[in-house]
């Protein structure tokens, strides 16, 4: 197990470092540059350039980038914020985003969980109906009609929450961005959840578990939940991925201070290390939430625990 | 079979009628069917797929499907209350008081606390989606003992052990810490008998366990459940569709068609004295190496779809002997000795001299010398 683990995190290492060279060649062949500004003339952007060291060839470039990069230097930025490190841009922003990203992975795993057992539970009655119709509707329509939705109904007409984001109240901003992110990860996971856990009841091995005369709670904590959880573990990653993506659009309409907004204004003013820096940081964390479930995934699943440790 | 003392009945299934409701509508899968069973016997049920075998062991398990309905019938287990012990002791029962119980009246906490792996277990067709696979083997063994008698962890170990060598299972404490998926499906089976065992009950049902395995593994499963039966003085009921199990293990056969039993007998009146036509088909088609016949015989057409009721006896169309009251009312049970019993209107007094089919006439005079000669019961 641990030689696989740390196999994992030497492939990870390797993965994201292809990433930021895809970034930089991706980078240089955007149109336009950060010093378009029409008031400045040739000499003065050839300075610039010189400056930030980007009149040297790409290959350079990126090596002396990852070099920083170890150092915890992850550059300036030449637009947004003239000069100032991006690990500080990023270091109040960050924790924002992660923290209204994590609830919305928690509640709709939880939520959608819930949803899927009651409704595997009460297999075609009006709950397992119910749940569907929540389902659909939160596969179905995207986040963003979500959070416009809830800010109008709970911050502007009712007022239980502000619109939008304010530093005074940190925890009751994020209620609502964390909600209309979550929707979707809930309806996936409660669809999913239904189905598995309904194959999962109809086994063999249930009836068998049913036979030794264990009561109903038993059956379903001991035997049912671990068998259903398993394949669940496995499409919750990639709903991370999807919240993410979600995180750019919301952040904007709830003017949260993250960094999906920080991305969004990097693209549209040609920040090369903003975007640079901010696309590392969600390779990483999706590259590190994969880790994290296929460790899991050996953890609560036998057969693959053994396979890797015969490997 | 403990040979002095008198066996005393433990189930008694009595008229029992089931339907499921199905999105395609009420599936009348068991109509009034009987069954007994004594201590220590085995009683095989056969009959071909949808016949409704298992559906009958569930009902009687208190582990039916949430949309069967019980129309009518008893399903009476009888035990003794002072049999609690997690060991097996013939003594201890001695002088017990019996009780009895209508499964089908009890309530579903009731049933698991007293029926279910206590005193009736089951051991299924399929070890290999039998087993749950994510639970290590010691843990699905000593978990019923745990539920059921409350001892600690460290004795049930032990005593799982004990019981993967008592179903002969070698290494037994490093199988015990495997899961099932490191395991054949010879050896998952024994664990799935051994499972059974675990709780120490009176009655084994045993759904097709061999159907899944190869034939060298099955007469080994067969032994097996046949020398723990003995040691234990447990009663086995196997549901199959196989006769050539039925030949090996069975005292009493149950032939079961469309939910129905149409004949019922020991095991060599089924063999070597069979009335029923379908009764006839069933032992027609079990492939025979001594046999002239090029083909293998097979029932003519399929079993009935239980979803339309039909008049008359259900296996009329499939019966080249059908005679033409078939078509309008179901024979009753015509008995023929005390054990033999056969559902067929050829029973009656009227109807015309009917004989078996003379290949199988042959192939059972056949079978009767070779057990001459092997000194076996068949």
């Amino acid at each position: 197990m641990r030689k696989y683990i740390l196999k994992r995190v030497v492939t990870a290492l390797f993965t994201l470092l292809a990433i930021t060279l895809i970034l930089f060649i991706l980078m240089q062949l955007m149109p336009g540059s950060p010093f378009n500004d029409e008031k400045l003339n040739e000499a003065q952007r050839a300075s610039l350039y010189a400056k930030y060291g980007l009149d040297q060839p790409i290959i350079v470039q990126f090596f002396k980038y990852v070099g920083n990069m170890f150092r915890g230097d992850l550059g300036v930025s030449y637009k947004i914020s003239k000069n100032t490190p991006i690990t500080q841009l990023i270091s109040t922003r960050l924790p924002i985003s992660i923290g209204v990203g994590f609830a919305a992975v928690l509640i709709g795993a939880l939520v959608g969980l819930l949803l899927g057992l009651l409704a595997a539970f009460k297999r075609d009655t009006v709950w397992d109906t119910l749940a569907t119709v929540i389902s659909v509707i939160g596969v179905s329509v995207p986040s963003y009609v979500f959070a416009l939705a809830l800010s109008y109904q709970f911050g502007f007409k009712l007022k239980w929450f502000p619109m939008l984001f304010s530093a005074k109240d940190i925890l009751g901003s994020t209620v609502l961005p964390s909600i209309s992110l979550s929707m979707f990860t809930m309806a996936s996971i409660a669809r999913f959840t239904r189905s598995e856990m309904i194959e999962v009841l109809g086994s063999d091995y249930m009836l068998l578990a049913e036979s030794k005369g264990l009561s109903g709670k038993k059956l379903v904590f001991s035997h049912a939940l671990r068998n259903a959880l398993i394949p669940i573990i496995t499409v919750l990653a990639p709903l991370v991925v999807d919240l993410m993506t979600g995180s750019l659009v919301v952040e904007k309409i709830f003017s949260i201070p993250g960094v999906g907004s920080l991305l969004v204004n990097a693209i549209q003013s040609n920040d090369y290390n903003v975007v640079i820096a901010l696309s590392f940081i969600y390779s990483a964390m999706y590259i590190g939430i994969m880790l994290v479930v296929d460790i899991m995934y050996g953890i609560i699943d036998p057969r693959i625990r053994v396979a890797k440790e015969g490997d | 079979m403990s040979t002095e003392k008198k066996k005393e009945k433990i189930l008694d299934i009595k008229n029992l009628d089931i339907t499921f409701d199905t999105t395609a509508g009420k599936v009348h899968a068991i109509r009034g069917i009987n069954i007994d069973l004594y201590q220590g016997e085995t009683v095989a049920i056969v009959g071909e797929s949808g016949s409704g075998k298992s559906v009958t062991m569930r009902a009687a398990m208190g582990i039916l499907a949430k949309n069967a309905t019980i129309n009518s019938g008893e399903i009476i287990y009888r035990y003794r209350d002072n049999k609690g012990g997690i060991d097996y002791d013939p003594d201890l029962d001695e002088g017990a008081e019996w009780k009895e119980a209508d499964i089908l009246k009890m309530d579903k906490a009731w049933i698991r606390k007293h029926i279910n792996g206590r005193r009736m277990a089951m051991v299924f067709q399929d070890p290999m989606t039998s087993l749950d696979p994510t639970m290590s083997i010691g843990k699905q063994i000593m978990e019923g003992m745990i539920w059921h008698y409350k001892i600690d962890k460290k004795d049930a170990w032990e005593r799982s052990v004990k019981l993967l060598e008592e179903v002969g299972i070698e290494d037994a404490e490093k199988r015990m810490k495997q899961y099932p998926h490191q395991l054949s499906g010879g050896m998952r089976q024994r664990i799935v008998i051994a499972i059974a065992l675990s709780c120490n009950p009176d009655l084994l049902i045993c759904d097709e366990p061999t159907t899944a395995l190869d034939v060298n593994i099955q007469a080994k499963i067969l032994e097996l459940i046949k020398k723990i039966q003995k040691e234990r003085n447990i009663a086995v009921i196997y549901i199959t569709h196989d006769l050539g199990v039925v030949a090996k293990v069975a005292d009493y056969v149950n032939v079961m068609y469309a939910g129905k039993i149409v004949e019922v007998g020991n095991i060599n009146e089924i063999f070597y004295d069979p009335r029923h036509p379908y009764t006839w088909g069933l032992l027609s088609a079990m492939p025979d190496l001594d046999t002239d016949e090029p083909r293998l015989y097979t029932i003519p057409g399929s079993p009935p779809n239980l979803l339309h009721e039909k008049e008359g006896d259900a296996f009329a169309p499939r019966n080249a002997y059908a005679l033409e009251i078939d078509d309008k009312k179901e024979p009753p049970m015509f008995e023929i000795t005390e054990t033999h019993k056969a559902a067929t209107w050829l029973l009656d007094p009227r109807a015309p001299k009917v004989e078996m089919p003379a290949e199988l006439k042959a192939r059972i005079d056949r079978m009767k010398k070779e057990a001459e000669n092997n000194g076996s019961k068949l």
